[in-house]
């Protein structure tokens, strides 16, 4: 495919690989905030391309992983009502609440339906109009224009049965939390580019310069990962501390101004709950009071749902670098990618899977020298 | 009069034309006598499927015989570039010959919903006999049901199989070695996404095709051209590599793959970027994978490109005995990684 | 976070509200919302996440990256060249 095969050139990975190697005179280590990102890392194997004294750390961007155990339990709730079509990104479906996921609810009866676009929902909704139809609307910035649009068509066409389970998440509050950690080890980031496209780059120019760390903003093909890094460890080699573009190709300073323009004419920013890392203040957005009719929480007087995690659990130091997963006690025991307890489990790019795969690997592999990562 | 009174006792007058299917085709009386006459008998026919019989009496040759049998479902039950028809015989064909085994005779059994259309019903078992005729073999018995609207998806088919091996094969993992090369024989992906570009919610327009087919011909293709045949499977279910996982634990030997002489045509590759699927996960329904000697792998190789079912058949691996029973992807962009079995189907991302 | 691949647009529904275009992904046709991309044209390369088109490729940009890329690779080259080992 044009635009995507240009950049998973062998020969051009090989010359960002050897310059990487060149630039590297210490160790460093960097955390990619995108589960895109992280996915690709993993799906090409860039891990082994890198020097071993570069330490990657998978951030908390995956909205699988971060979206609260609250919210999944209340999407559980919605999803198993009589008169509800349930409808969701497919990566949710799997998602373990406290007790069930939406896999599950469908196996019993519940009117459960992927959808690839939120738009679908809509549809879906105008389709069914003795139906209540609920669209579980999770992601970052990226996906936000996409979910104000399904809200904004459904509110033109003055749709009664239509309404979200709201989790957005927002990307510079979070780095911001993990920055401003007096326990922080991340030295540099890339940037995530996707997000980008919609919000543009300024607001990561006063992080970089408050925080005294370089970032770049990056794509998501391989070769885009490793020039990312490239440019990435050269300004931590030189000491600089700057915000770069090496997402030229899709991302504007400015960002995609429409795009904005229909995120906050539905909604509002708010304190956000991350799974494993906590409340964050101004990390998400919320419907506006005059969309509040579209907000299935509201809608379905859901009120407090409490749940616990896990008190084995340790997802809140993983996902800020301070452990390894293999630190903590429950990890390949009580907690494995079958019976995830925490968000790093959950997804197959959380660093808690990802490690649990390596592991499985290093054992099988010992002494093959096969392996040659590091985390 | 009398004709009237007879009418009337069997009033409401039954239908004899009835456009879909309702619960008395299963009963066991008259219209289940007249769909296997007029559906299933009609395509099916041959010598011993005539019989009627509670089962079905064949000659084989004396020696090894191989059996396999496997349940279809799958919606839609029509998709782009075949049936469930032809899945079932095409499948059970399939897995006979992944046995180094010469299929003969199959079995058919259907467990359909009331409310399937007739119509919908003979385009199956239509193509169900044109997939048998092509594979040679014979359907020789077999079994319909049918249950209230709700308790199935449209149709459930079963089909068993038996098989001849031939003197001399021996399909084992414990035949698998170091250094065995690994070859599949065809693109892969191709059933799983053209099924899913007609399921709902996902829909796209593409040109993406099942590859639905029997592979029993290009097998003996390649036994006339070596013995060397160590192993065989078809990647179905969980793509290629599931069944790489499953390879590497049964003969306790890694896997290395090299992803990219990994075919795959253009529109699959497409389909997986925009649903974030991993090809190597989707089901193929006409590709073989076979653990060939190296030094016999070239003749193998050159035997199976020039069979229709292999043309685009392409080394992508080899065994080894570092890392037993991990499968190692070298991938394109020149690096590695660990390709692990997956724990349920592959649900789209959006991350 | 967000899976996003560029496709090119075959067909705009002038009509659709909101914007409705077909974007070709190497052989894959979806219909996508093109509200956010006034100036997106025919034939035109974008940017698509969940069924919305986010931003146009930047043909120059991308051919300008790629042109970094050889470069690099020619310098590690010369490099190589003038290493006696």
């Amino acid at each position: 495919m044009k635009y995507l095969d240009e950049f998973r050139d062998p020969v051009f990975a090989k010359t960002l690989s050897e310059n990487i190697h060149k630039v590297t005179t210490r160790p460093w280590t960097i955390m990619e905030i995108c589960g895109g990102q992280t996915h690709s890392i993993v799906k090409s194997g860039l891990e082994n391309l890198l020097p071993s004294s570069l330490s990657i750390v998978h951030g908390p961007g995956c909205p699988v992983c971060v979206t609260p155990l609250e919210m999944i339990e209340k999407a559980i709730i919605i999803a198993r009502k009589p008169n509800v079509i349930f409808t969701s990104f497919g990566d949710m479906l799997r998602v373990p609440g406290s007790t069930s996921d939406l896999l599950t609810v469908k196996a019993n009866g519940g009117d459960v339906r992927i959808v690839y676009s939120p738009l679908d929902a809509v549809t879906i909704a105008e389709k069914n109009p003795d139906k209540e139809v609920v669209f579980f609307a999770v992601g970052f910035e990226t996906t936000a224009p996409a979910n104000a649009m399904a809200v904004w068509q459904a509110h033109k066409k003055n749709l009664k049965n239509f309404s979200i389970l709201c989790s957005h998440v927002l990307v510079p509050p979070a780095m911001e939390a993990l920055l401003s950690s007096s326990t922080n080890r991340v030295q540099g980031f890339l940037a995530a580019g996707h997000v980008c496209t919609v919000m543009g780059y300024e607001e990561y120019i006063p992080l970089a310069k408050k925080y005294n760390v370089p970032i770049v903003v990056t794509g998501f093909e391989p070769t885009d990962i490793l020039h990312g890094i490239l440019m990435l460890v050269t300004q931590l080699e030189e000491g600089r501390c700057e915000l770069e573009n090496q997402y030229s190709r899709m991302v504007k300073k400015e960002g995609n101004i429409p795009a904005q323009q229909m995120i906050f004419n539905v909604f509002e920013i708010s304190n956000r709950k991350w799974r494993g890392i906590g409340e964050i203040p101004k990390s998400g957005y919320s419907l506006k009071k005059e969309f509040m009719h579209f907000d299935a929480e509201e809608k379905f007087s859901l009120g407090i749902v409490t749940v616990e995690e896990s008190p084995l659990c340790i997802a809140g130091n993983i996902l800020r670098g301070l452990n390894k997963p293999f630190e903590c006690s429950a990890f390949g025991n009580q907690c494995t990618p079958e019976s995830p307890l925490g968000a790093p489990m959950v997804s197959s790019e959380g660093a808690c899977a990802a490690y649990y795969n390596y592991k499985r690997q290093n054992v099988a592999a010992s002494g093959s020298g096969l392996v040659n990562k590091k985390h | 009069m009398a004709n009237d009174i007879s009418q009337g006792l069997s009033c409401p007058v039954p239908m004899n034309d009835y456009p879909t299917i309702v619960l008395a085709h299963g009963g066991g009386g008259k219209l289940t006598h007249q769909l296997i006459e007029r559906v299933f008998k009609k395509h099916f026919s041959n010598p011993d499927l005539d019989l009627m019989h509670d089962g079905a009496m064949v000659t084989v040759d004396a020696g090894r015989i191989a059996m396999s049998t496997d349940s279809y479902v799958v919606s839609p039950i029509i998709f782009p570039g075949g049936n469930i028809g032809e899945l079932a015989v095409n499948g059970t064909v399939n897995d006979i010959a992944m046995c180094g085994a010469q299929p003969k005779y199959l079995s058919a059994s259907f467990i359909i919903e009331e409310g399937l259309s007739m119509a919908e019903l003979e385009t199956i078992v239509a193509s169900m006999a044109l997939s048998a005729k092509k594979a040679g073999v014979s359907i020789v018995t077999g079994d319909t049901k049918v249950v209230p609207r709700g308790k199935a998806d449209k149709v459930f088919i079963t089909t068993s199989g038996v098989g001849t091996i031939p003197e001399g094969r021996s399909i084992h993992p414990s035949r698998i070695k170091a250094g065995d090369a690994i070859i599949i024989s065809g693109t892969i992906g191709d059933h799983g996404m053209a099924v899913m570009s007609v399921r709902e919610g996902l829909e796209f327009e593409s040109e993406i095709r099942s590859d639905t087919c029997a592979l029993n011909g290009l097998v003996e293709e390649m036994y006339r051209v070596s013995p060397e045949i160590h192993f065989l499977r078809d990647p179905t279910r969980g793509g290629v590599a599931s069944t790489m996982n499953e390879i590497a634990a049964s003969a306790q030997k890694g896997i290395r793959l090299y992803e990219k002489s990994i075919p795959a045509n253009e529109n699959v590759r497409s389909a997986c970027e925009i649903l974030g699927f991993d090809p190597l996960y989707v089901a193929n329904e006409g590709k073989l994978i076979a653990i060939v000697s190296s030094s016999e792998s070239a003749k193998v190789l050159s035997a199976m490109k020039k069979h229709p079912a292999g043309t685009e058949s392409a080394i992508i691996g080899e065994v080894t005995d570092d890392h037993p029973s991990v499968v190692v992807l070298q991938t394109a962009i020149g690096g590695e990684r660990v390709v692990d079995m997956i724990s349920g189907e592959q649900l789209p991302r959006i991350c | 976070m967000c899976l996003a691949i560029p496709g090119r647009i075959e067909f705009i529904d002038a009509a659709s509200n909101p914007k409705m275009a077909k974007v070709n992904f190497g052989g894959i046709i979806k219909n996508v919302c093109l509200d956010f991309l006034p100036e997106a044209g025919m034939h035109d390369y974008v940017l698509v996440h969940v069924g919305v088109a986010l931003t146009k490729v930047d043909e120059k940009e991308a051919l300008e990256t790629i042109e970094l890329f050889k470069q690099m690779g020619d310098a590690l080259d010369e490099l190589k060249e003038g290493d006696p080992a």
